[in-house]
Formats: C-alpha cells, structure tokens, sequence
C-alpha cells in the first residue's frame, strides 16, 4: 500500500547508525556476535523446508523409511524427479504433473498478458480522469481488488457455467484476467501518477491525442512497472489453488490442484520422494523468476502486498 | 472576427467544460468503463448475489426460495463453524504478533551494516514467491511424526520426544501458524526495512550527539517514526489471515476432523462438499464483510492521505 | 507568428475564483512576459492560452480567430515546460520530431526541419541521446527545439529557466532573447523572476490574485509602478516605501517626512494636480527606488535634497553599496558607489525628487 509502496529494498546501506565497529568494548562485540547468530539462525529456518524438499527428492524411497529428513542420500537418484513429471497419479489418473503444467502455463500467460495490457491503459485513464466522484471509483477498484474470494465463489461457477466454461482452461483466464485487472491497474495507476503530468501536456501541445500519448510515451516509459505487474500476475496466478479447484475439474486443473492431488492420493502406498520433486516442479517457475528478478518481485510484493 | 459571440455569456458558458482536453477525459471514460462494468458485476454484483442466495434454502443449485437469515441462525449454531471462527481467532493473533515480532527485530538487525545483507534478504523472502499448497506440502512433512522433525530429534537420542501436533485435534491449528509465520515473516522484515530506511539519517545523528544508545534510538525515535508501517503490516496480515485456505487445505485440510478448520476451509467444505449452498453462502458473506470491516476504514484512510494532483 | 488576444477570461475551481477576467493583446512578434508570485494564476493563464485547461468564461484569439474550445493541438501552439518535460524514452531526435510525426509530416521533412534546429540551438551532436544522458541546459535546448521545429503561431514558456542553475539561467535568458530577436515569433513567458521579465519582455503582464495590476513596457513597468504591488514586486533591492504627509506650498506639493528627533525633510515633489491635490493634508507613501537614494557629494545638486542619517547596515555587492538608514520609521535602502562609506554612522545623503512617487496608502495605486 501507499506507506510501502514506493519503498526501494536495495537501499542505501546506512551509515548514520552508530555501529558497534566503531566501539570496542566486549559487550559490543558479544552483542554483534548475538545479531549474526540470530539471523544466521532464522535464514537457516527459511532454508530448511526447500533444502529438506529437495534432498528428500533425491533419495530413494527405502532411505526416507531409513534415515532422517537432514540424512543427506546414499544413493542419489532422479527417479522420483521422474516419475512425478511423467506417471505420478493424481487422483486415478498416473500421468504425472507435465500435462497439468501446459495446462498452467496456457492459463497463465494470457491472463497474464490480458491483465497486465488493460491494467496500463486502465492506470493511464485513471491518471487522466479528476472529476467529483473519480476518487470514489478508483476505491471501489481497490476495494474490488480486496475482497475476498469466497464471497464470489457461487456466482462465478453459476456464471462460468452460463457461458459454458465451466471447468475449461479459458474460463479461468477469464476469471483472472477480471480479478487481476483490480491489482494491475492499481499498480499502473501509482506509477503514472508519479509520472509528471507535464508530459502529458506536452505531449497534447505536440498535437497526440489519447491513445498516441498511452502507447508512444507513457507504455514504453512503464517498462519497469510492466516487469512488476507481469511478475505479480505470473506468480499469483501460477500459484492460484481456490479457482483451480473451485472452477476446473479432471485434467483441466491448474499445477497447484494436481499438486495437492498427487500428495493426498490414497491409492498405494505414499511415495513421500515423488510427493517432493512433484512440489519441487511446481514451485520452480516462481523461483526461477525470484531468482532472476527478486528485485522486481520484491517491488511487486510491496505495492500489493495485500493480495494474500 | 465574429464579434458578436466573443462577449456572449452564453457562449462562455457553453464552451466551460469543452477545450481545455474535454476530449482526453472522455476517451479516458471510455476506457475505463468496461473495467468497471466488469469489476462492478464480478465484485459487487456477485458478492449481492452471494447475499441473496444466503437467504434461501439453496442446497445443490440455487432455489430462490426465501427463508430470511435462517441460514445464519443456523451457521452460528453449527459447531464446525464455530471453531472454524475460533481457529481464525488463534490463528490471526498469532500470526500476526509472531510474524510482526520477528520481523521487526530481524529489520532492525538486518539494518545494523551487516555482510551480505542481500543473500540474507534474498534468503528470507524467498517463501514469499512459493505457492501456500507447495508450502503446505514441505511443513506436512517436516511435521508428520514418523518423519519429521519427531523422529530427528528421537534419532538424536530424545527417544520420548513428541512433536505431533499436526495430529493432535487440540494442536492441529498451531501448525498452521508455523507454515504461515515461515511464508510471512520475511516479508514484514522487508517493509519494515524499507521503512527503516526511510527515517532520515539526520535524526539518527542529532540523537546521537544527544547522548542516546542504540537501543534507546531505536525505541524512542526509530520504531514511533515507522508508526505508519506496523499499520499497514497488520492489516495486511489480518487480510491475509482472513482469506488463508490454501495452506490449511495442504497442511492438514482442516483435520484431523475439523480441528483446524478456518471459515474459508469451512465455506468451500459445505458449497463444494457437501452441497450446502445457502450455508456456503452465509459463511461467505460472513467473510466478505469481516473483510470489508478490515479494508473499508484502511483503504479510505490510504486514499484520503494519498498526494492529491 | 500571430496576434493573440485574451478577452475577460474568467477561471473558477469551484468557488474558488483563479483568474478573475483577464483582458491582454499581444502584437505579432510580441514577447509577453507574465509576471507574479507563485498562485497568481499566471500558469493557469498560460494552459487557458494552450488549452490545456479550460476557462469558465471569456475568450481567446489567436490572429484573431477563437480558439477558446479548441483542443491544443487545433491551436497551433508550442510550449515549453518547466520540468522540460522531455519524452524520457525517446532520443532527442525523436522528442524534437514528435510533434511533426503525430501530425503526419513525412520523414524527410521532419529530418530537415530537426537538422535545421538542432543547429541553431547547437543539439546537433546530441540527436542520438536521451534525455537521462542530458545535462540540465542541454535538456533545456531540446524542450526549445520541440518548440521551435514546428513553427507555431504562438510559443508559450512555464518558467523555463527555473531549474536551472544561476549562471546556465543568465546564458539561457541571453540565448532566449538572441532567438526572439531573431525569429520575431510572438512568445508568452510566465516567470516569477522579475529579472527575467525586465531583461526579455517587450511587454510585461504583472498579475497578483487573478487579477492583471499592471501591462506594460518593462521601463515603464519599473519606473511608474501603477500601485503599491506592482512597485513592491519590481526592482532588486525593492522600492523603499516612505510615509509622508502632503502639503500645498503656493503652487507646488510638498511632502514631509518626519524624523524622530530631528526636524522632518521636505521634499517637493511638483506641481499641484487634481489628484494629488485631494490628498493634501493627509499621509501618503513615498516610493522611492534605492538609486534615487545616493550618499551626497561636496554640495547639493540641483533637483536633489540633502537627508542627514545614520547608516544602520551597510551591505557591500561589489558594484554598488547598499546603506540601510532609517527614515519616516521606515528602513530605507540607498545605492550608493562601494567606496562612498566604509564603516556605519552619520552620514549624508541626496534624494532625487524628480524620481520620487507617491501612492495613495488607502487605494494603494500611484497618483500622479
């Protein structure tokens, strides 16, 4: 929100600070001591579960009956990598996340792409609009963005169903192109409101009217907004569960359904390293993209922080 | 030169609100307004709809027949609902005191010009781009007894240790607090950095020069200037709080029983499960207007402070 | 190049009035300077002018035709912005050509017509940079060139030279003076420097409150203030404003300052007038500019009156010294030479009567 939302994390180191480098009485060094101990301590809390994940992924199934969860593997294999990809079942079906990934993947990035395009133009024509009442409006945008979902879970399965896309892949694109478009065009909203609105003024005096000012100017001026929305939008959504598994059904569901499928199956006995690796697939998009552009995920994270 | 209209007060009033980019505000409008018929109907036309179907007797599909807040009477005598509402009670003030502690303190350690401060920031907000279910799964299995954390200890000797709360109908809802204080923490230590570096430096010397101690700066000048920041952190998590279904799907899936059901776990049980439409829905609209009770007095209060142009 | 007008041009926000009906005329080749503190609503005449913002009432003509609902792009204007307001994605080149491509001129010509500019305003070898890669006086020069390619009617300048730096702002005045004279454009220039409306107005508009105080020549301006304001707000060190009471000696018109502890000055200052005589016997506010105020030579010269003070500040600039002495309960500045006084004390100086103005303290205007 507004009071994080402009915050940058790579900020300056700071330096005003008295720091104990500069006294050398032992109580300060013990206190040091203490400060590393403790953040040491908590970023190996936050490591655990993948490193635990991961090495269990690994091992081969005797191993995980044998040893404990830190027992690093004897005998490493990809077996249980594999077979989550490509004969893992979920529910009856032993087929393994891939086709659940396309399936991700196609829902993804159109809602993606659709929602991040009308949110820009959307953030643009809000920054353009100061009547009576066109703060009202953006709030029930925002409050749009905030509702939950629970509250229109039963008319979006009456209308998906309606429009005969019930349990289909478009229907969730539809769906989240909708309740995304809250968040992205608030997220394009802040930044052009940032923008001076001499541009805009300058670019009219130039004789360009609305949409030659949007998409000569202002779009390619919003590339790092952009980077954000699109990385917010990917991840939110390729980590969605409630639409999932409210709107789809079988094989159109999203990764995060076969996932929580795979893992609760009854059937046979629970194969605790494909459960991992099949976990581990899922969540790799999102790492991959919080390793590549952390930075603008962070940025994301602070400007709608309150998407749960 | 047309003399005559130049001085016509009518003229003058037909052409105020005309010029001066009339025209950019209108195709701004028209813009906006298929968003807002479609934000209209999917928010606020649905979550009426959600309400009216609260008030019939709708159980497999929707039958518009009206029996007024019997349905609520109802959910609030339905015991799983009821700790469905506690859990939410245990489970928010948990998470957010625990997350809101540690966060802070680990901003304020982190802000101490520490080596490879960006490998730890990196490393704490990392479950910030995990999915809840994905989550869920690693602490199931870090918490299952014969397999987790319980049998590492045992193996280290403690062979009386007991650790099995996930299995515990008493403990179950604690566990969830833990995988979304894993998630969460690393994010609240960001915003409170951020907004730890955004107090000016200026201060931070004058009340040096004035004699303080580090603690003392920070708890007499640092933490009351990021006031506005623990606002934001709470309500954000409370948000959270209120919509947590994911997580307690994969973690525990409201069990054992219905131990550590929340009212949203409780909602999708009784519209999907078990075909109870109008109980759904009463719940739902439960949640929705805790929701808006949060939000409403917060996103006003953030608009209404926002830099006006 | 073109004539514009401003006719009872009124603006309200609300009940807010901003501009309460303005009426100006720019020659062609006219370079109007609107002049005021900040809130004046000089910079909302300006976006009137350019239609950026709409008026409640009135109208505006350029060469004579309304253009008071035109859309800017219908008015044949350009403008320059404060903040420059360059396009920060688009390389120099492409900002200059920005105007021209969007109103469809075909590529040669726009490559002609920014190879032309760029020249003039020496941007030739920074076509290829963005904005980010500028300093602040070469941003300056492309916002100029965006103005300049497309030869409009009328330019409109928003404190152009506000961000820059003191000494870049002095080569930028002499820069936009050199083009004025050199294009004969009509330019309307809102500043609040009142330097920059002396040294590059041919007419000065001095606004205060939405409404128009004065228009003038910048001489004119600066020599006969139409009221207490406009007086105030001209000048550098300002106008020294000296109560006095005004007497009628035969023929002539007599003010006396009064002195505390010592025998009140008395200065004419002309013959009687209709208006000056309604104020005799009552106080009125002498204006006087710091130069009509000067330390006094070894005997008094002819049209000038000797004033015995104690200097109280004495304030060296190089060029000139100012003296602050204290007269009429005032605190009056003097311009003398820098070596005429080197330490405070007695001291004598000489007024020039023939320059001393004298406003009506109620109406606050100059009566003459």
């Amino acid at each position: 929100m507004n009071a994080v939302d402009s915050a940058h994390l790579g900020a300056r180191p700071r330096t005003a600070l008295p720091t104990t480098q500069q006294r050398s009485d032992g109580f300060a060094i013990a206190g040091r001591i203490a400060i590393y101990a403790t953040l040491i301590a908590f970023a190996l809390f936050f490591l655990a579960p993948l490193v635990v994940m991961l090495v269990t992924s690994l091992k081969p199934a005797d191993e995980i009956r044998s040893g404990t969860f830190l027992a690093l593997p004897v005998a490493p294999t990809l077996e249980a990598w594999s077979k989550a990809w490509t004969s893992a079942c979920v529910g009856v079906n032993c087929i393994g996340v891939a086709p659940f990934y396309l399936n991700t993947f196609l829902i993804t990035v159109p809602a993606t792409v659709l929602s991040t395009l009308i949110g820009a133009i959307n953030g643009y024509a809000l920054t353009q609009v100061e009547f009576r009442g066109s703060r009202f409006i953006y709030g029930l945008l925002m409050l749009g963005c905030f509702t939950p979902y629970q509250g229109v879970m039963i008319p979006v399965a009456r209308t998906l169903g309606f429009l005969d896309l019930a349990g289909s892949l478009s229907g969730l694109v539809l769906i989240h192109t909708i309740y995304g478009v809250c968040f992205t065009t608030m997220f394009f909203r802040n930044y052009f409101l940032d923008v001076p609105k001499e541009l805009t003024r300058a670019a009219r005096v130039d004789g360009a009217g609305f949409f030659q000012i949007f998409f000569a100017i202002m779009l390619p001026m919003s590339l790092p907004i952009m980077v954000v929305t699109v990385i917010w939008q990917f991840t939110s959504i390729w980590n969605d569960f409630l639409f999932g598994v409210a709107f789809t059904t079988g094989e159109n569901a999203p990764i995060m359904v076969a996932l929580n499928n795979i893992v609760n199956s009854s059937t046979g006995e629970r194969e605790y390293n494909v459960d991992m690796a099949a976990a581990l697939l899922a969540a790799l998009p999102t790492i991959v993209i919080y390793v590549l552009a952390g930075k603008y995920f962070i940025r994301g994270l602070m400007a709608g922080s309150v998407k749960g | 030169m047309p003399e005559g209209r130049i001085y016509s007060p009518g003229h003058a009033v037909a052409v105020a609100g005309f010029g001066g980019g009339s025209r950019q505000v209108l195709t701004a409008l028209a813009v906006l307004i298929p968003s807002m018929l479609a934000v209209g109907l999917f928010v606020y036309v649905f979550v009426a709809w959600t309400g009216v179907i609260s008030l019939t007797t709708s159980r497999f599909a929707p039958d518009y027949t009206f029996v007024g807040l019997s349905q609520y009477f109802k959910l609030w005598a339905n015991d799983r609902w009821i700790t469905s509402v506690a859990n939410l009670g245990i489970f928010s003030l948990l998470f957010i005191g625990l997350t809101v502690g540690a966060g802070l303190v680990l901003a304020i350690f982190l802000d101490q010009r520490i080596r490879a401060e960006n490998a730890i920031r990196t490393i704490y907000l990392y479950p910030m781009a995990i999915s809840f279910i994905v989550t869920g799964i690693a602490w199931k299995w870090l918490l299952t007894p014969d397999l987790g954390i319980e049998k590492l200890v045992r193996s280290w000797g403690f062979a009386d240790f007991k650790f099995d709360w996930i299995v515990d109908p008493r403990m179950a809802i604690y566990t969830i607090v833990i995988a979304a204080f894993w998630q969460s923490a690393g994010f609240v230590m960001a915003i409170f950095l951020a907004a730890l570096r955004g107090v000016d430096s200026e201060i931070i010397k004058a009340a040096r020069i004035d004699g303080a101690s580090l603690p003392e700066i920070y708890r007499s000048i640092v933490i009351p200037m990021v006031r506005p920041a623990f606002l934001s952190v709470i309500v954000i998590l409370l948000y959270q709080a209120l919509r947590s279904f994911d997580l307690v799907v994969a973690l525990t899936n409201g069990g054992p029983g219905f131990a550590s059901d929340l009212p949203t776990t409780f909602m999708f049980k009784y519209t999907f499960g078990r075909s109870q439409l109008a109980q759904g829905a009463a719940s739902a609209i439960m949640i929705t207007m805790t929701v808006a009770a949060v939000m409403i007095p917060y996103l006003y209060s953030e608009l209404r402070h926002e830099r006006r142009r | 190049m073109a004539t514009l007008a401003i006719r009872n041009v009124t603006k309200n926000y609300g009940d807010l009035e901003v501009l309460r009906g303005i009426n100006i005329d720019a020659d062609d080749g006219e370079f109007l300077v609107l002049l005021g503190p900040s809130g004046c609503g000089k910079s909302t005449l300006l976006n009137a002018i350019a239609g950026l913002e709409a008026i409640s009432g009135g109208d505006i003509l350029i060469d004579g035709s309304i253009v008071t609902g035109l859309e800017p792009r219908e008015r044949d204007i350009a403008m320059v912005f404060q903040s420059y307001a360059l396009y920060p994605t688009m390389s120099v080149r492409k900002n200059i050509e920005f105007g021209m491509r969007v109103r469809g001129v075909p590529p040669g010509e726009r490559r002609a017509a920014v190879e032309k500019v760029a020249q003039t305003l020496q941007l030739s070898s920074l076509l290829d940079r963005k904005p980010s890669q500028l300093s602040g006086g070469q941003r300056q020069r492309v916002a100029m060139g965006r103005a300049l390619v497309r030869e409009p009617k009328v330019f409109l300048f928003d404190e152009p030279l506000s961000n820059l730096d003191a000494k870049l702002r002095i080569e930028m005045r002499a820069e936009i003076k050199r083009l004025h004279q050199n294009l004969e454009t009509t330019i309307v220039y809102v500043t609040h420097d009142q330097i920059e409306a002396m040294t590059l107005a041919t007419k000065v508009v001095v606004m205060r409150g939405g409404v128009v105080q004065q228009v003038g020549r910048p001489q004119d301006i600066y020599d006969r203030p139409a009221n207490l304001y406009v007086a105030g707000f001209i000048g550098s060190p300002p106008m020294n404003f000296i109560p006095a009471d005004l007497t009628v000696e035969g023929e002539r018109i007599q003010a006396r300052i009064a002195r505390n502890g010592a025998a009140p000055v008395a200065i004419d200052v002309g013959p009687i007038t209709a208006d000056r005589a309604v104020l005799a016997g009552r106080e009125v506010i002498l204006g006087v500019r710091p130069e009509a105020l000067t330390e006094a030579g070894e005997a008094v010269r002819p049209g000038k009156v000797a004033i015995d003070a104690t200097i109280e500040i004495l304030e060296p600039t190089g060029a000139d010294t100012f003296a602050v002495i204290s007269l009429g309960g005032a605190a009056v500045t003097a311009r003398c030479h820098p070596r005429a006084f080197h330490s405070r004390g007695p001291a004598r100086f000489e007024l020039d009567t023939a320059s001393v103005l004298i406003f009506d303290p109620g109406s606050e205007r100059r009566i003459d």
